[in-house]
């Protein structure tokens, strides 16, 4: 299977400094990803390589098996939607979707006006008077309807408030079941992220933390709890992603191969949120501050 | 139909949640033979979650012969799950609510009384296994 995303070495260099650097990557193609750090740590640089608006300073990037960049065959392949879901605000819908048919060869016009309807949106209506939540569904629909193989989404709901926010992720999956389209989108709600995406790339500081499809990094994961101990008396394998200490106790957040037998631990699952928290702040250094929203 | 929800906090896959609420459903009688489970799109778009892991939770109930899906018509109910003939029930919740008693007449509070019966069960099972 072709992979959506297949990077070797990727960087992207801004004057003296390196917003995205040394990525290597093959995330298969039929998923939701979500990419996901920190603010600055290169998200959306990642996304722009993908989509071919930016050019790479280092190293190499092939979307759907065809470079970024090489023409009209692959951007009629891939669909954008920038952050923030910007839309024409002196245009009306109708104009919308007519300049949708007029720039992709590809155009769906009947999904379109199907999910126009659907939206209840009305085609008269300048897209500058629509609510948040009304213009992502537009610029949504304007994606989908160009019948992209891959769809790239930066921080789609990042603006939106709840109620929209679960309509527009309701529809984005409703889309991926009907069309098989593969998904790369980027965000730091947990929530979000835990329910719309089977694969994550954790971007920290411009690099890749770590990267997988998330049953898997639920299922490698675990929090254990017991009397104070060095971390390396751990059998081999067991990575130990964060550690904390009191006089008495040690609770370690690992990275394992196989379930943990060792009786002096208490083993329990951890939450995605836990897992993400953790492997940001590992790469960061920093201490305990928040780098993701917790918005449910 | 059965409708399916996600507890977002409990660390549990998504797709594993939507397994046991399909067992717990066989086990307390809404789900039949023949019954059809919803449409993966629907789940989809009714919880906002990805139809790969739906796709996943079928999957896996259906290598468990639980479930068959047809082709282009649905998945559907096609094994059962006992928890055992419901007349036993009925004698066991007596024996049971006679022990709870008994807990709280030496003293157990809630908790104690959930403990002693989770580390029980659990040393139980694993006397069954070994």
């Amino acid at each position: 299977m072709t992979a959506a995303i297949a990077a070797q070495g990727l960087g992207k260099r801004y004057r003296r400094t390196w917003a995205l650097a040394d990525c290597t990557l093959s995330v298969p193609a039929g998923h939701v990803v979500g990419v996901v750090g920190p603010n600055g740590a290169g998200k959306t640089t990642l996304l722009g390589l993908a989509t071919g608006m930016l050019a790479p300073s280092a190293g190499t990037i092939e979307v759907l098996g065809g470079r970024p960049r090489s023409g009209r065959t692959q951007l009629a392949r891939v669909g954008y939607l920038a952050q923030g879901a910007p839309v024409y605000s002196g245009l009306s819908v109708a104009d919308h979707l007519r300049l949708g048919a007029h720039l992709n060869p590809g155009w769906d016009a009947g999904l379109a006006r199907m999910r126009v309807s659907r939206l209840d949106l009305d085609l008269r209506q300048k897209a500058g008077t629509l609510s948040g939540g009304q213009r992502a569904q537009l610029a949504l629909t304007l994606a989908v309807a160009k019948r992209p193989e891959l769809l790239v989404l930066d921080e789609p709901v990042a603006s939106l408030d709840p109620l929209a926010r679960r309509d527009f992720l309701a529809d984005l999956m409703e889309s991926v079941a009907e069309q098989g389209l593969s998904v790369v989108l980027s965000s730091h709600l947990v929530g979000d992220l835990e329910r719309a995406c089977d694969y994550l790339v954790v971007l920290v500081a411009s690099r890749v933390q770590v990267a997988g499809p998330v049953d898997d990094l639920l299922a490698s994961h675990r929090l254990l709890s017991g009397p104070r101990r060095d971390p390396a008396s751990l059998p081999g394998g067991v990575q130990v992603i964060s550690a904390s200490h009191t006089d008495v106790q040690s609770t370690l957040l690992v990275r394992t191969p196989g379930p943990i037998l060792d009786p002096a631990w208490t083993v329990s699952e951890v939450s995605l949120e836990d897992l993400l928290l953790a492997h940001m702040r590992q790469a960061t250094g920093r201490g305990r501050r928040n780098h993701l929203e917790v918005q449910r | 139909m059965i409708a399916f929800h996600l507890d977002g906090r409990s660390g549990v896959a998504p797709y594993l949640q939507l397994i046991h609420q399909v067992r717990h459903a066989l086990r307390l009688g809404l789900l039949h033979q023949g019954d059809q489970l919803p449409k993966v799109k629907d789940v989809a778009a009714g919880l906002a979650i990805n139809p790969n892991t739906v796709l996943k939770a079928y999957r896996l109930l259906e290598h468990e012969g639980l479930v068959a899906a047809r082709p282009g018509i649905g998945t559907f109910v096609t094994g059962t799950l006992d928890g055992g003939p419901l007349a036993a029930h009925g004698p066991l919740r007596r024996d049971l609510q006679r022990w709870l008693a008994n807990a709280r007449q030496a003293g157990l509070d809630d908790e104690s009384i959930e403990a002693l019966f989770a580390s029980t069960f659990r040393s139980a099972a694993e006397e069954d296994i070994a």
